[in-house]
Formats: structure tokens, C-alpha cells, sequence
């Protein structure tokens, strides 16, 4: 049996491949085939080396002299006679690479954190050549530098990699990797226009880096004993000629989220073919997939405690998009979206890959089961709404990081991390002046200095503060991402896109609930601030009650809604660079503890240092109506005006989710049926008790695998700071007696 | 249909153990019985609590309809039918908009009352606190008599009833008075279900916050065994 379908094979063009070969899967989870022995046994190993890796302070092992490239590093393997699956950033598992690019200082504090020195040969290397780091630095302005430090814009990647970008790793696997680079340099041939300006010098520069870094992935592949230059023929070479591309990038990048795009139907093509065939079993293509996402679950950044402390763990966000719609109206779930799945029952619940289900109503009810029950056992599983993303952005879209979906292949992010908004009401309050270090950071827009606060003031003033707070953002992240594309272009990636890409500027708000609270305090209540001697508030005083935030009470709800289409309208009207498209995301994953930290008290009673809710959460504590009203609080936020991602999280306690097995799964299926259908954008699902949290917290040991999502991504819980643990506990948790 | 005024305790939007489904919960304000294990102390007193028009709440209702279109609404308390008027133009109204309806009930008001409603509403979850009448005005107060009539009633016009039954160590989880209540509600056919809920104490703080005394302070949550034996005293499997 050959792959039907001629359009792909003349041109690339995966998506046509897919829709050619597919075959979807509306049948049910008993076909699925338990894990191998030489899985079993990979992942014991694994799970050892992990245990040791945390007895350590988190990193097992620094590769602190070999700069980190492709193909720098000899073959690692676990235990080779049993892996099916092979490839390793470095030469052992869980051994770091140092990836000094984006900055060497962050290399030098990491080293200096796990106990090792730099590297004399390294550090001269990085005498003569020039990081991202350096260049971001050597651009910023001083009123930059000061919202950074601050904390009114927060997490920006202007010290690592920036992330966020998914090669399209399919294309190795479809085309091999000399027709790939035929096409590239088909590509740079063209380009060859009249006026040879900055533009155009870029980009034949970029797709001459592209072919480099082609060829040194086939011979990282050649280490490992495969030629990868012609088409995988099985489902065992598919995996592994993706695998490869993906190894390629996170040797090359450490980014910020590297996700792994939507590569298991495409998998399943060649699957279907095999099992059809007889060529492999179901166990032998089980076993394949085990073990490669036992290899996606060891992958492991360099980076400082601080940084972990902003995130938690050691974030990859290998996030793989499951299931969807395709145009025809056929679902493109298939038996590999079981597969997937089915690794978190095989070995075990884990935060990494993302696991994100694209859900959509008409989805074969089989798999909605079937991901409801996969969640309530793992809590380890993300959901996105499809019809919302597949208007925008067609039937072959992934999610890079958490929340932001984009065509794979064909457009990228230059990733912002977030504004801090609650910050900003605050400078509104205080005339531009920082309610943590007194100074003037913002325009001086005079301190309001009324007994109590009036709402058009406020609202007259955050206007202008979030101005002045949109162009600087912006601004910012220009520098950002024209550095990071001259000192750390992620080459690899960007080969496996097409050439004509659209970009967008990708920038984030912390703290709505915050500043929707606190609007409606000012507006419904009356609100005191307490100045302090320079005059600055650091407290109010609430007399009365008002409307909040996740009650469906559209007082609140607008309030929200607006906050969120303002911001975005100010963003869009500003220059990018390289023309690319402003969005907004709704998104904190754990960063809401530190941002609060770094925040004064705010009118809605929120004290000083404590945390925000996480992402587009309405505050805890103070939904009354139950989970449901908050669903469609969060679902009212505008996707149009927050395209990169709205996330919400949800945790309940499973004795509330429905007495029996079938209760809480059809409970569930129900409960997303109808956020979705509510225009909700992302959910993350957690069933959990709290006393295993509690416990968890005191005996790490006995809970090496406990996973829980947090806004957008999903952590092992034993790896987060004990405030964030604390954050997550006090968290809504929805129970029902 | 009549737009009725009552009083209401709170909502919950997400209710996945009160009835099929997933259900918005009414909590009505108000109930003449004083349980000892009750964990709603604070939806006893009468005229209390949130006024609202029953056109105001079945518009809020509504607005869950994606949610809850597979599961329904669920009136409970308090005592749902100590407001009869209101209660039933509420259910009225959530079934003329095509949505099913329970009253969570502990059969604590005459038939008198309770009749045209108890019709009228696709089920009910039928508080049986015991059937020990010794027990029964000191663990429960009111008369247990308008109870058996409830069930009876729904007996002859074969309205689905959920039982649900709180097992308190030491007052119902005893080994006799479970036989005496699964033996009486085997001959009935309207009972689709049997709920067995392990008596808890996370209400035992509002009793304080009220002023009240909490008689069950030393008596312990029943142990997983003990709630096996109780389902398979009355016959549960799942």
C-alpha cells in the first residue's frame, strides 16, 4: 500500500499528506496495548536517574565544556541494546548542555548555581563572539531597563532563548532531509531582487544558515547510525526521523517553550499502513511511541533557580496538539491520539509532553470519553477550543507554549512574556510612580489625591498609563527580537517553516482579575487608599460590597472584557518588528506568584506581595456561584482581541465531579462541551484532592510522578517552589458536600 | 405562568452529585427540620437570605443551558417546598424551557402542599433520615409520617425517586436500622437509585458562626468498610 496523494509530493505540504492518508479512529480505548518490557524497564532506569537528579538540587549533570550545537555531543543512549527509539541531548541522559547563545552571563550564573566553573575555552570563545544578551543590553534605554526592573513588564526573553517557535519536525520524516534542503536552496536562488536591502540580505543570510543547519542534523543522525537524507518508510523511522528534527532544535535552542507541533495523526498514516501491512503489531508501535515520549519527558535546560522560581520545575513545554477538526468535518482523531494518551497510563502521569486536546463538540464522543478519563486519572491533560482556532488558523495548526496557536510551518511568534496590569493601576493611583520603589518610572500624570477614589479618574489615568505602557512594551520587545534573530537565530526551526511566514508580536497581561476587581471596587464600593509619607498608596480600605469577577455578573464581566480589548487596541497601533502582527495572551503559568510578589496592595483588597490568580483565573475565594459561572465569566473575554490565548485553570476535587467512574466522565465531557460551546478559549483540568497536595508537600518522595495544571502547562508538583505550592492549595479548589 | 417571589440561600452552577447530570443547584432559604448532622445550618431560618423573582432566577438558569442541557436543574434547601408557590413556578418555567427538573426533598411538608408539585417536577431526591420512630424527633425533628406519605404518593403516580440516606456512626450507620430501611424500600418501584452519604463534619463550623450547639462533634466520619457493609446491606453494587 502506498501514500495516495500527489500535491505534497510536488511541493511541501504536510497538511495534504494528512488529509490524503488519515484515517480516523471513532472507536474506543480497548485496542490500546500496555507498556513493553524494555519500556518497563527504560523507564525504571529513567526514574531512578531522576530520583538522583533531584537528590541533587534539580541537575544531575553539566556538560559545562562542550558549547551545545546540533551536532556537538556523541551519541548518548540509556541502555542501548533495549531503546527503539534513540537520541540524547548530550551524551548521557539528563546530562545538561550549556547553550550560550542567548546569553553567557546566564550560563556563568547557572554554573556558578549547580556548583561547577565556567569553562576557560568556552569563556574565550565568548570573549570575541556576541550573545543576544549583550545585544539587547547594548540597545536598551534607561526607561526600559526600569519597567524591567520593576517588574511592570516581567519575563521577558531578552537573556535566553525566546522559544515559541515549532519547526514543522513532520517534514523530516515525509520528505527526508536532501529534499528539504533542494527546496531551500531553490528558495535562496530566488531571492534576488533589484534593491538588495536589509530585508531581502536577511533572509538569504537566514536560509543559508537553514541548509547549514540541515546538514548538521543528518550528521547528528549519522552518530546515531541513521541516514535521514530520503523519506522514513515505516512508523518506527517516522518517529525517529521526527525525533531527530525535534532533538536537532533543543540542542541547538534553549527556548522558552519548544513545542512539538501536531504530529500524531501525521504518525498514524504510516501506523495504519504498517499495522495493515502486518509490517508491525500494536504492541511494537505502542512500545515506539513509548519511548519516544519517554525521551521528550528527559529533556532539560541549563538555566538559573531564579528563572525555575518564575516557572516552576524545568519547563520544556513540549506541547503536542490532539485531535480537532479537519474543513471536511471529519474529526482527525485517530489511534495515535490514543497512543499519546496512553502514555500517561503506561509510564505514568508527567508533566511533559503538553498534552492539548483541540476540542470541539463534534469530536467522536468515544475520545471525549476517553480524554475526560485520561484526565480525571492524570490530571495531566490541557484543553483548547477548535472551532474558535481552526476560523483562524485552518486544520493544521499546534500550540507553541501553552496557549498560542499558529499554522505549523507557516508562522512563528517573537514571544513577549507580559505586561503587569495590576502594576499599572497602580501607577494610575500613584501618578506614574512605582508603589514599591517610589520612584517615577511612568510620565508623571500626577497622584490622584482624593479621599476616596473616583472611577472616571482612575479610568482617565490608566488610560494614559497603559499608553505609555503599550509603546514601551512594544518598543522593548523590538530589541528583543532584532537581537535575538542576529545572535541566536533558531535556524533549525526556521528550516523547517516555509519561507513566506506570518509573524507575530506575541505580548501577555498578568493580573486581569486584579484590575477587573479593582475597577468595580472603585466603581460599586467605595475604595480608601492609605498613602504612605511619600504620599503613595499602599493600602485601601473597601466599604461595601461589589460585583466580582467569576460570578457571571456582567458588572464585573465587562469590566474584564474591556480591560482586555483597550490593552489590545493600544498594542495593535504600534510598529513592529519585522512587520509582525501584535496579539495578546491571557497566560501567567505560575509567574502570577512572583508578579504578585513584585505588586503593592490593589483596591480589591488584594494585599500586597500576594499572588495573582494564574492567567485569565478570576481571584480565589471569591467566586460564589460555583465553577460554571466562573467558566462563563472567563468565557466572555474576547479570543478576537486576545488571539495568543486565553487560559484558564480549573481544579476540583473528584467526589465533586459525580459519584461514579461514569458520572464524572460523562460530568466532564459535559462540563467542556459546554465552556466551549460558550466560546471558552483554553481550560486546564485538574482532579485532585487537596490532602494528596498536602501530603505531597511534606513527602516528596512518596509522589516522584503527581502532576497538576497550572495556567497553560502542567508541572510535577514536587518541583515548584513552596509558595507556588501554597498558591496552588489555595486555589479554587471546587468541592460540593 | 406566574412570576413568583422567594427566597433563595445560593446557587451552585456546577452541581454533579445532586441528581443526573450536571445541574445548576437552587439552595432555597428556610427548613422546620433541625438534623443533627446538618451541614447547611445557616439555610434554616425562614425569610432570610436572597429575594428573587422566579422569572430573575430561571433567566440566570437558562444562561447555563450549554452546561446543563444533558443534566437539569435541582431545587434543594433548606426545604424546597416550604415555598410551594415559588417552587413551582420555577419548575414550570425551567420545563417549558425544555429542562429537567428535581426536588431534593426531605418529605418534610404535607402532601396537602406538596402534591401538584411533586407532579409536576421529573424526580425526586428523597431525603429518608430514619425510619426508627423513637430516633426520629430528636435526630430530626418534624413528623415522619408525611415522609412515607411522599414516597407512597410517588409510588402511585410512579414518579422517579432518587432515596438518599446519611449514615451517621452510632444513629443510622447501625447494623439494624439499615436492614429495617432496606427491607421497607425494596417493595417500592418508583426507587431508581439508593444514595448512601457518609455523615462528614465540614459544616460544623457555620453551627458555631451561628450560635448554635453541635451535637456531633466526637462522633467520627464512617470508615470505608462500614460503607461497603452499608451498600451491600441495601443491595448497591457500583
Amino acid at each position: 500500500m502506498e501514500f495516495k496523494g500527489e500535491l505534497w509530493q510536488n511541493e511541501i505540504n504536510v497538511r495534504d499528506f494528512i488529509s490524503q492518508n488519515y484515517t480516523e479512529y471513532c472507536g474506543d480505548d480497548s485496542f490500546l496495548a500496555p507498556a513493553t518490557e524494555s519500556t518497563l524497564a527504560l523507564w525504571k532506569r529513567l526514574s531512578e536517574l531522576m530520583q538522583v537528579e533531584r537528590e541533587r538540587g534539580g541537575v544531575y549533570d553539566i556538560d559545562e565544556k562542550t558549547i551545545s550545537t546540533i551536532s556537538a555531543h556523541n551519541p548518548g543512549y540509556i541502555q542501548k541494546e533495549l531503546e527503539k527509539i534513540v537520541g540524547l541531548q548530550t551524551d548521557e541522559p539528563l546530562k545538561r548542555a550549556i547553550m550560550p547563545f542567548g546569553g553567557i552571563r546566564l550560563v556563568y550564573n547557572s554554573l556558578e548555581a549547580y556548583g561547577k566553573q565556567m569553562d576557560p575555552e568556552v569563556a574565550n570563545v565568548f570573549k570575541y563572539r556576541k550573545t543576544h544578551n549583550d545585544g539587547v543590553f547594548d540597545a536598551y534605554t534607561d526607561e526600559m531597563k526600569k519597567a524591567r526592573h520593576t517588574g511592570i513588564i516581567t519575563g521577558l526573553p531578552d537573556a535566553y532563548g525566546r522559544g515559541r517557535i515549532i519547526g514543522d519536525y513532520r517534514r523530516i520524516a515525509l520528505y527526508g532531509v536532501d529534499f528539504l534542503i533542494q527546496k531551500k536552496e531553490e528558495a535562496k536562488k530566488a531571492i534576488n531582487p533589484t534593491i538588495m536591502d536589509s530585508p531581502h540580505i536577511r533572509l538569504r543570510e537566514e536560509i543559508s544558515e537553514q541548509i547549514r543547519a540541515l546538514k548538521e542534523l543528518k550528521v547528528m543522525a549519522a552518530s546515531y547510525g541513521f541516514d535521514i537524507s530520503k523519506p522514513a518508510t515505516d512508523t518506527k523511522e517516522a518517529i525517529q526521523w521526527l525525533y531527530f528534527g525535534y532533538l536537532g532544535a533543543v540542542k541547538e535552542q534553549n527556548g522558552a517553550a519548544m513545542s512539538i507541533g501536531r504530529i500524531s495523526t501525521f504518525l498514524d498514516c504510516y501506523a495504519e499502513r504498517d499495522l495493515q501491512n502486518g509490517i508491525y503489531t500494536e504492541s511494537e508501535i505502542q512500545e515506539f511511541v513509548d519511548q519516544f515520549i519517554m525521551k521528550l519527558r528527559i529533556v532539560r535546560f541549563l538555566r538559573t533557580p531564579a528563572y525555575d522560581e518564575l516557572f516552576s520545575g524545568d519547563p520544556t513545554w513540549i506541547t503536542e496538539a490532539l485531535g480537532g477538526m479537519a474543513k471536511d468535518g471529519k474529526s482527525l482523531v485517530t489511534k495515535m491520539s490514543y497512543r499519546f494518551l496512553h502514555t500517561l497510563s503506561n509510564l505514568g502521569p508527567a508533566p511533559e509532553p503538553n498534552m492539548t486536546v483541540l476540542w470541539s463538540e463534534k469530536l467522536p464522543e468515544n475520545f471525549k470519553r476517553y480524554c475526560a478519563k485520561v484526565s480525571i486519572q492524570t490530571s495531566s491533560i490541557q484543553y483548547e477550543n477548535d472551532e474558535l482556532m481552526s476560523n483562524l488558523f485552518g486544520d493544521d495548526y499546534g500550540i507553541a507554549c501553552c496557549v498560542s496557536a499558529m499554522r505549523i510551518g507557516k508562522q512563528m511568534q517573537f514571544f513577549g512574556a507580559r505586561a503587569n496590569l495590576a502594576k499599572a493601576l497602580l501607577y494610575a493611583i500613584n501618578g506614574g510612580k512605582d508603589e514599591k520603589y517610589f520612584e517615577q518610572v511612568a510620565p508623571e500624570i500626577g497622584a490622584i489625591t482624593s479621599e476616596y477614589l473616583d472611577y472616571d479618574e482612575v479610568m482617565a489615568k490608566f488610560d494614559k498609563i497603559c499608553d505609555w505602557l503599550a509603546e514601551l512594551y512594544i518598543n522593548t520587545l523590538n530589541i528583543i527580537h532584532y537581537m535575538h534573530d542576529k545572535y541566536c537565530y533558531e535556524k533549525l526551526e526556521m528550516a523547517l517553516h516555509d519561507e513566506e511566514i506570518l509573524r507575530t508580536s506575541a505580548c501577555g497581561m498578568a493580573g486581569l482579575s486584579v484590575v477587573a476587581d479593582s475597577l468595580s471596587a472603585i466603581k460599586y464600593a467605595k475604595v480608601k487608599p492609605i498613602r504612605n509619607e511619600h504620599g503613595i498608596a499602599v493600602d485601601f480600605e473597601i466599604e461595601g460590597d461589589y460585583p466580582k469577577y467569576g460570578n457571571n455578573d456582567p458588572k464585573a464581566d465587562e469590566i474584564a472584557v474591556s480591560i482586555v480589548e483597550n490593552f489590545m487596541k493600544k498594542l495593535s497601533q504600534h510598529t513592529t518588528y519585522r512587520n509582525s502582527k501584535p496579539t495578546m495572551s491571557i497566560l501567567t503559568i505560575t509567574s502570577n506568584v512572583v508578579y504578585g510578589k513584585k505588586t503593592g496592595s490593589t483596591p480589591d483588597g488584594r494585599k500586597a506581595g500576594e499572588p495573582f490568580a494564574p492567567g485569565a483565573n478570576p481571584m480565589h475565594g471569591r467566586d460564589s456561584k460555583g465553577c460554571i459561572a466562573s467558566m462563563k465569566s472567563v468565557a466572555k473575554l474576547p479570543y478576537e482581541y486576545s488571539e495568543d490565548g486565553i487560559s484558564y485553570t480549573f481544579s476540583i476535587v473528584p467526589s465533586a465531579l459525580g459519584k461514579t467512574e461514569e458520572e464524572k466522565i460523562n460530568n466532564l465531557v459535559s462540563l467542556m462541551d459546554g465552556y466551549f460551546g460558550d466560546t471558552g478559549h483554553h481550560i486546564n483540568v485538574n482532579v485532585i484532592n487537596k490532602d494528596i497536595l498536602l501530603d505531597a508537600m511534606d513527602h516528596p518522595e512518596k509522589y516522584p510522578q503527581l502532576t497538576i495544571r497550572v495556567s497553560g502547562y502542567a508541572v510535577n508538583f514536587i518541583k515548584l517552589t513552596r509558595e507556588q505550592q501554597m498558591d496552588v492549595i489555595n486555589r479554587t479548589f471546587h468541592t460540593r458536600f | 405562568m406566574e412570576n413568583m417571589e422567594g427566597w433563595i440561600h445560593s446557587v451552585e452552577t456546577f452541581g454533579a452529585v445532586d441528581g443526573p447530570g450536571v445541574r445548576y443547584v437552587v439552595f432555597f432559604q428556610g427548613c422546620k427540620l433541625r438534623c443533627l448532622y446538618c451541614h447547611n445550618p445557616d439555610s434554616w431560618k425562614i425569610c432570610e437570605g436572597q429575594l428573587i423573582s422566579s422569572d430573575d432566577l430561571v433567566r440566570d438558569i437558562l444562561d447555563y443551558k450549554n452546561f446543563i442541557k444533558k443534566g437539569g436543574v435541582t431545587f434543594s434547601g433548606g426545604e424546597p417546598l416550604l415555598q410551594p408557590k415559588f417552587l413551582l413556578s420555577l419548575i414550570q418555567k425551567c420545563k417549558a424551557n425544555g429542562l429537567h427538573t428535581a426536588i431534593d426533598t426531605a418529605g418534610s411538608v404535607s402532601l396537602a402542599v406538596s402534591e401538584e408539585i411533586i407532579r409536576e417536577a421529573d424526580m425526586l431526591l428523597l431525603d429518608m433520615k430514619t425510619l426508627d420512630k423513637e430516633l426520629f424527633p430528636s435526630y430530626i425533628g418534624g413528623d415522619m409520617q408525611t415522609v412515607l406519605d411522599t414516597l407512597d404518593f410517588c409510588e402511585s403516580i410512579g414518579k422517579p425517586v432518587w432515596i438518599r440516606h446519611v449514615l451517621v456512626p452510632g444513629y443510622t450507620l447501625v447494623k439494624e436500622r439499615m436492614e429495617q430501611l432496606a427491607e421497607y424500600l425494596k417493595n417500592y418501584k418508583c426507587i431508581e437509585k439508593v444514595e448512601l452519604l457518609p455523615f462528614h463534619k465540614m459544616g460544623e463550623y457555620k453551627w458555631e458562626e451561628l450560635g448554635y450547639d453541635y451535637h456531633l462533634t466526637d462522633v467520627r466520619t464512617p470508615t470505608d468498610e462500614e460503607m461497603a457493609l452499608a451498600k451491600q446491606i441495601f443491595g448497591i453494587t457500583e
